[in-house]
């Protein structure tokens, strides 16, 4: 089959169940859409961010079966069957999670757009046992783009979240 | 004022940002929304000469496709100041690369985005101006940045002991906030809502009312949380006006976000400049002449003028100077503020400049700006209403350790880099505009505030929630802060570092007013125990108004109200511009340090560590205020060693349209930054003693890092960013 011939088959809408923040979800979609736009235009779980939609900044990280992920360069239809975790899932009912926790402490954001992916890929950072001195808090963060300019901060909020951590 | 201005409070919108919850124009949900996506050129000159649609309408889903066939006309010309001449599909030229040519607004942002890549354009291109040398160079208008004439500035140049002279460019940078530009248009009737990611709300209605030739009493602009601005959400955009127009042919609301490729097309940028400055200096380093000549690009059709000669008028004490600035015509949208408009650009080349001298004049780069330090305005000779700059360099160069530094080029070193010490000199307006306040005291003694600035990630929210506390003399958490809503009281744009200065001002009076009332209430209520005392002598904390000297006599708000029917009190203020800026010189000062170690195989420049020390006037809150600098040193790293927007010189488009080319900083370029707050009371600047800070951290950073470039490597460069090639 070439192209045009394969594309009707390939946009057919399916119903797919994704576990997000412990709940499941049920829900058509077109294999076309990424975890991103389900998460945000279908489930309203817009705390993660459409920064770029080219897997260059970051702000979209959720994460899959404890893994950080770009969800805009991820197919919601990949996904299926694993555990989705995005900001709204991070606290527990009024409990910040300690991240959240650090970040508010250290001023770790400005306009908080980018903020949902930092927070959800400094979580992973800490679950995947890196080092975190400060060079390495940077360049396992280096996924995380901010423009406001609120690095130093971030660095010094995980690192305080690590320490409480351990 | 006391304990609660100025501590370093965590931010009030804090947990909305760090749980999900903060809503940005693009989460928004409304019923039968409708997405649209634009179409844009892909020449950057020439003419349309036939549009094919059919395909794109064939997509499920697409409601309909605008272009300049069938767009509605609208009122496109822009009246100065934020506002921009837009191209909204109103005829068949393209001036620019990526100018809108279609929007297709469809029910899903799936069958949008795919309709909007099935349009066919066909062009009629013709060769573009691409550079500032090929552009038509005209004047800049004197109201944008007239030419200074002090002295004879060339004659007294020529006759200098001691001469700098060079050009300094630097390139197109794009803002890039995080938050791509979004807006959520909705009418009822004749009513037009727009939930916009604005820097401004009053200036956005302003525009979207001429644009659509509407009263300004039908337009509503709304913009709760922003993504980041930078000068970019300043003004009206295209595809602002592009949503509105969809939004009425369609009778629904319709929401367009901007790809990440689209926000190198038509929502600004820093326009490239050229500049020349020529220091003339005796023996000892005392300026005699201060030349600056800049040449900066704008569109086709309309002007911008990058006002980078500024800072050279006002920065030292040079007995002539002649500053002058041109405009060159090239075919790319038009250049709009970004972060510290003028004063990033010019004081890469100014304070570049002064570092060439302190080489020529064997003086310390501090010890010459110490030489040439204003004791009063240079221009006309009027008084600072404050100026702290020598306690910057004190205070900065201490912290930073510059007295290690040995001055020769190549001379420090660690292991096999290269090691260089770099400073220069930060300095800002304090601007201020007319703005407007409302508080509500709640019969339960909470607060009401609202104001229609907004808070694009400055702490507005926080700062204005902790003025109101402090001169209500209520809790924190009992005022109950609402902003970005032209349905509140009037407030300036969150631009110019001048939204804290004009707000704060009108809150403080707002809750003084406020509280006097209640105040009047109490001293005239019989079974109050503040009966008959005089209101001067009453205090405020915690939401218990008492006598000062007695503080057991007294009572609550709340006591107060309950008494008096349960009502709400209400205090209003309108504050303008104070009589002290027409006597006064206003500024923010700062000093700025660098150490880079440079790769002497690579030319890898790394940033080290940072010190930049700021006086700025009253800060109120310590901790926004730190993010505040750290974020403008951040953007000068970046416009120091890695940004820039490239353009294909044949063709005029741009070749760095995503994050991945164009190269803001990320974690890894970014090192310990430390800022130092430099104590400065300065009564006189307005109510709040209050100048801006969120602007002057960018300035001077890029000069202080090519400074110590030069003092690591020895090679000078004068052309931004200083990229590996140029240090081979």
């Amino acid at each position: 089959m070439d192209v045009q011939e394969r594309l009707p088959h390939a946009l057919e809408t399916r119903a797919i169940t994704l576990q997000v923040n412990g709940a499941s979800h049920t829900f058509a979609v077109e294999p076309r859409v990424t975890l991103l736009d389900a998460l945000r235009e279908r489930l309203a779980l817009t705390g993660t961010k459409k920064g770029c939609d080219q897997g260059t900044c970051g702000a979209c990280t959720v994460l899959v079966d404890g893994r950080r992920v770009n969800s805009c360069l991820t197919l919601a239809v990949m996904v299926e069957g694993q555990a989705i975790t995005t900001i709204e899932g991070l606290a527990s009912g009024e409990q910040l999670h300690p991240m959240q926790a650090a970040f508010l402490k250290h001023d770790g954001f400005q306009c908080g757009f980018c903020t949902p992916g930092q927070i959800v890929s400094a979580v992973a950072l800490l679950a995947e046992g890196r080092p975190t001195d400060p060079a390495a808090v940077r360049e396992w963060m280096s996924g995380n783009l901010c423009r406001c300019g609120a690095y130093c901060n971030i660095v010094d909020a995980v690192r305080d979240a690590a320490e409480g951590a351990r | 004022m006391s304990t609660l201005v100025g501590a370093p409070i965590d931010r009030v919108d804090g947990l909305r940002k760090i749980t999900g919850t903060a809503n940005y124009t693009g989460d928004l949900p409304a019923n039968q929304l409708a997405h649209g996506v634009l179409v844009l050129s892909t020449i950057a000159s020439g003419r349309i000469t036939r549009i094919d649609e059919a395909a794109a309408r064939a997509v499920p889903g697409v409601l309909e496709i605008i272009t300049h066939a069938n767009a509605p006309r609208v009122k496109t010309e822009g009246q100065g100041g934020v506002e921009r001449t837009l191209r909204v599909l109103q005829d068949d030229r393209i001036l620019y690369d990526r100018e809108p040519v279609a929007v297709v607004i469809a029910d899903s942002l799936e069958a949008a985005t795919e309709g909007a890549a099935a349009v066919r354009v066909e062009y009629e291109a013709e060769p573009p101006v691409t550079t500032i040398d090929a552009g038509v160079k005209l004047p800049v208008d004197e109201d944008d940045e007239p030419e200074l004439v002090r002295g004879d500035a060339e004659a007294a140049f020529a006759a200098s002991a001691v001469k700098v002279d060079a050009i300094y460019t630097t390139p197109m940078e794009h803002h890039n906030p995080l938050e791509p530009h979004a807006t959520l248009a909705e009418w009822d009737g004749a009513l037009l809502t727009v939930h916009e990611s604005t820097q401004g709300v009053f200036s956005a209605r302003k525009r979207f009312a001429e644009i659509f030739d509407l009263p300004l009493t039908d337009v509503r602009i709304v913009a709760k949380f922003i993504g980041g601005g930078f000068g970019s959400k300043g003004s009206v955009w295209p595809h602002a006006v592009l949503a509105a127009m969809a939004a009425r042919l369609l009778a629904r609301p319709v929401k367009i976000v901007l790809q990440r490729s689209q926000m190198f097309g038509s929502v600004g940028y820093r326009p490239e400049t050229r500049q020349r400055v020529a220091l003339g200096a005796n023996s000892d380093g005392a300026l005699t002449s201060t030349i600056h000549e800049v040449t900066s690009q704008t569109s086709m059709f309309d002007d911008f003028t990058e006002s980078a000669t500024a800072i050279s008028k006002m920065l030292y004490a040079s007995p002539t100077a002649h500053t002058k600035q041109t405009l060159a015509r090239t075919n790319q949208a038009t250049p709009t503020f970004m972060r510290a408009p003028g004063e990033s650009s010019g004081s890469f080349a100014l304070e570049s400049a002064m570092d060439e001298l302190a080489y020529a004049t064997k003086l310390d780069p501090i010890e010459l700006r110490l030489r040439n330090y204003a004791e009063t305005d240079p221009n006309d000779g009027s008084a600072y209403s404050s100026k702290s700059l020598r306690a910057c360099y004190e205070m900065g160069a201490d912290s930073f350790g510059w007295s290690k530094r040995t001055p020769e080029t190549r001379s420090m070193r660690a292991g096999r880099m290269l090691v260089g010490y770099g400073m220069a000199t930060a300095t800002y307006p304090t601007y201020r505009s007319g703005a407007a306040a409302q508080i509500r005291i709640n019969p339960d003694g909470s607060a009401i505030l609202q104001s229609g600035g907004a808070d694009i990630g400055t702490g507005a929210y926080t700062v204005f929630t902790q003025v109101a506390a402090e001169f209500l003399g209520i809790a924190l958490d009992r005022v109950n802060i609402d902003l970005g809503d032209t349905l509140f009281p009037l407030a300036p744009i969150a631009g110019g570092s001048m939204l804290t200065a004009s707000v704060a001002s009108a809150i403080k009076v707002a809750a003084l007013d406020a509280r006097g009332k209640v105040i009047a209430l109490a001293v005239a209520d019989q079974s109050s125990p503040l009966h008959g005392a005089s209101p001067t002598e009453i205090s405020a904390e915690d939401g218990r108004l008492f006598v000062a000297s007695d503080r057991a006599r007294g009572e609550t708000y709340a006591a107060i109200l309950d008494r008096h029917d349960g009502i709400t009190v209400e205090g209003n203020a309108q504050t303008q511009m104070g009589p002290s800026e027409e006597q006064y010189a206003m500024h923010a000062f700062g000093a700025q340090f660098a150490e880079v170690h440079v790769d002497p195989d690579l030319g890898e420049v790394r940033v080290k560590r940072f010190t930049g020390a700021f006086a700025c006037g009253r800060i109120l809150n310590a901790k926004t205020a730190r993010s505040q600098f750290l974020g403008g040193i951040t953007w000068g790293i970046g416009m120091a060693l890695t940004e820039q927007t490239r353009l294909d010189e044949r063709t005029g488009r741009i070749m760095t349209a995503n994050l991945g080319d164009y190269l803001i900083p990320v974690h890894a370029d970014v090192p310990h930054v430390e800022t130092i707050l430099v104590p400065e009371d300065d009564p006189l600047v307005n109510e709040a003693g209050v100048k801006g800070i969120g602007e002057i951290g960018i300035v001077g950073v890029a000069a202080a890092i090519a400074n110590a470039v030069y003092h690591a490597t020895g090679k000078r460069i004068r052309d931004l960013p200083i990229t590996p090639d140029k240090l081979l």
